[in-house]
């Protein structure tokens, strides 16, 4: 699914990267551990996180992730957002919980990112 | 045989507790490899453990100096740092262990997997670590025929 449909689903804002929304996304994973972020995360996925400190845009780009939902209506500071801009990473804000944006997302077919279960 | 001349070599500094830089030099090599052009996954893994192993010398030590050659078919990246050392190194690479505190944990890190996580991204991988004095982390990488 596109990026353009996740912000339908998700009702979101898009703080930065517009350009990106076509981007097709494969996986998601909701975290707000960064650690396991960085261990487990696949190609062509997204997370959703409720943390919104600029090691989080450090570790999306480290691991090619396609674009950033903020949960609970969380907002990074500017330069977080500039600091994505500059990375070519989209950022979305939902005004959902962590557990219903990546239900939303589950119900119409996103997997996660786990390496168990049908989807490894 | 004699040494192999890399194609590229990098040295930068690593400072502890710099948060806002923390990620710069794996960026930085995240570059370099793309431009050399290698496949997407192998950089993915060199570039994951790099900044596993930069961020333990931003969270856990004083300062640091990471070094990166790159070769034609093999990526060598040191990370070589002034710190408390690790006392107990079977126990560190244990999934779970950290000694983070509750400021890092906050931003995301400090779960305990960095260690194991450099090791299953690198291909080689020798830790020398000395309490109270620093550690170093070696790390090698090698371009496979399957591309990754
Ligand atoms: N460069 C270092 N200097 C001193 N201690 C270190 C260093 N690297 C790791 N350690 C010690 O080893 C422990 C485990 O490291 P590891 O990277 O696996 O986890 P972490 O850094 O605590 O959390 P995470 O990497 O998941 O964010 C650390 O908590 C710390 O006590
Ligand atoms: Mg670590």
């Amino acid at each position: 699914m596109t990026l353009r449909e996740i912000k339908e689903i998700l009702e979101a804002e898009v703080l930065v990267g517009e350009e990106f929304l076509d981007r097709e996304i494969w996986y998601a994973c909701g975290s707000d551990l960064l650690s396991d972020v960085l261990a487990f995360a696949k190609e062509h996925a997204l997370l959703l996180t409720g943390l919104t400190n600029s090691q989080v845009i450090r570790t999306a780009e480290m691991i090619d992730l396609l674009g950033i939902v903020f949960v609970r209506g969380k907002r990074p500071e500017h330069s977080t957002i500039e600091l994505a801009a500059l990375k070519g990473i989209p950022l979305l804000t939902t005004r959902l919980p962590m557990y219903e944006s990546c239900g939303r997302l589950y119900l119409k077919g996103l997997k996660g990112c786990s390496e168990f279960g049908s989807n490894a | 045989m004699p040494e192999e001349h890399p194609l590229i070599e990098m040295e930068r500094e690593i400072a502890g507790g710099d948060f806002q830089r923390a990620g710069d030099v794996s960026s930085e090599l995240k570059n370099i490899l793309q431009r050399a052009g290698f496949p997407p996954a192998f950089n993915r893994r060199v570039v994951i453990a790099s900044y596993e192993a930069e961020m333990n010398v931003v969270i856990h030590a004083y300062r640091g100096v990471f070094r990166a050659r790159v070769y034609s078919d093999r990526v060598h990246v040191e990370i070589d740092d002034q710190g408390p050392g690790i006392p107990d190194l079977e126990l560190a690479f244990q999934e779970g262990y950290s000694t983070a505190p509750p400021h890092i944990r906050e931003m995301g890190f400090g779960a305990g997997y960095g260690l194991s996580n450099m090791k299953k991204c690198s291909d080689v991988l020798v830790i020398d670590t000395r309490v109270q004095e620093g550690t170093k982390v070696v790390m090698d990488f090698f371009l496979s025929p399957s591309n990754s």
